[in-house]
């Protein structure tokens, strides 16, 4: 069971609460782009054991999208943030340091 | 023009807690700026108070304003008002990007009273409903067993609880079964 924050209300909840909405950061290649790039858009996604980035939406709330920083090893929480960013902001990438040194998703680290 | 009926006329129970249909309530769905200035007075002329803050509900008599969302409102008046409300919330909104939408009839609304209503709703929602931690003038949306809900408090040991009308029978199916006699829990005692 995972227990999330909602930035956008405040609510600190159970998962059951919100609901998970894939992969975060994803860049959205459409009309004009390579059947390759599509093709990853829609279908190469991360699966990593440890940090992972995804979108939740506080869907027995206030509604609203948001980012969270996890743990698919522990469930840990690391925290967080807002949906109208394309990168995870430094606070969370510091905090995920400090829990797990050396950790790599993506393009960020 | 027909008559007006709300979800569970009477619906009534007594266990632990008294579980009680609240009757016709005029809901209007408001969305918009929460910050900016003609929303608030368009709110103010209607409701007459302010703008509730983050998970706060603000009520005045039988009007009020509950917190939804970061743009969104649920604005409380007496049921046979909720037109003349929205037509006077449009008039105040002028131009601005907001929108007033009458919701009364989709929504069904119950009163949970006495010393175990805390128990009663902590039993169906996962929201810490201890004393220290849910008081009067805040507002909580979650999930009442596998449906959207929002309660608030409207007195010592009195909740009421909002959830879509649809739902209305199997919420207050709900609220009966945790406010059975012998249901004490003995949680937030």
């Amino acid at each position: 069971m995972l227990i999330l924050e909602c930035p956008c209300c405040g609510v600190k909840g159970e998962e059951t609460e919100f609901h998970g909405g894939g992969e975060a950061h994803i860049k959205r290649f459409g009309p004009g782009s390579s059947e390759e790039e599509f093709h990853d858009y829609l279908f190469a996604k991360e699966n990593p054991r440890g940090v992972h980035f995804e979108r939740w939406r506080h869907v027995n709330g206030c509604g609203k999208w948001f980012h969270v920083a996890r743990c698919t090893q522990t469930l840990e929480v690391f925290g967080s943030y807002s949906a109208q960013t394309t990168e995870p902001p430094q606070e969370i990438r510091d905090k995920i340091t400090a829990k797990r040194p050396g950790w790599r998703w993506r393009e960020f680290a | 023009m027909s008559e007006a009926r709300s979800a569970l006329p009477g619906a009534r129970f007594e266990g632990i807690a008294l579980v009680e249909e609240a009757g016709l309530q005029g809901m209007i769905t408001l969305r918009g700026d929460l910050g900016d200035e003609t929303f608030a007075k368009a709110l103010r002329e209607v409701t007459g108070t302010g703008v509730p803050g983050l998970r706060e509900v603000v009520l005045n008599g039988e009007k009020g304003a509950a917190w939804m969302s970061p743009d969104e409102l649920l604005v409380m008046v007496p049921h046979g008002e909720a037109g003349a409300a929205v037509a006077a919330l449009d008039a105040g909104l002028g131009e601005s990007h907001a929108l007033a939408v009458d919701v009364s009839d989709a929504r069904a609304v119950f009163d949970i009273r006495g010393a175990h209503a805390r128990e009663v709703l902590g039993k169906l929602m996962p929201v810490d409903f201890d004393a220290g931690a849910f008081g009067p003038g805040q507002i909580r949306r979650s999930r009442m067993a596998q449906v959207p809900a929002a309660v608030w408090m409207t007195g010592e040991d009195a909740f009421r609880v909002v959830c879509f009308r649809s739902v209305g029978q199997y919420v207050f199916d709900l609220l009966k079964a945790a406010a059975a006699e012998g249901g004490e829990v003995g949680l937030y005692a």
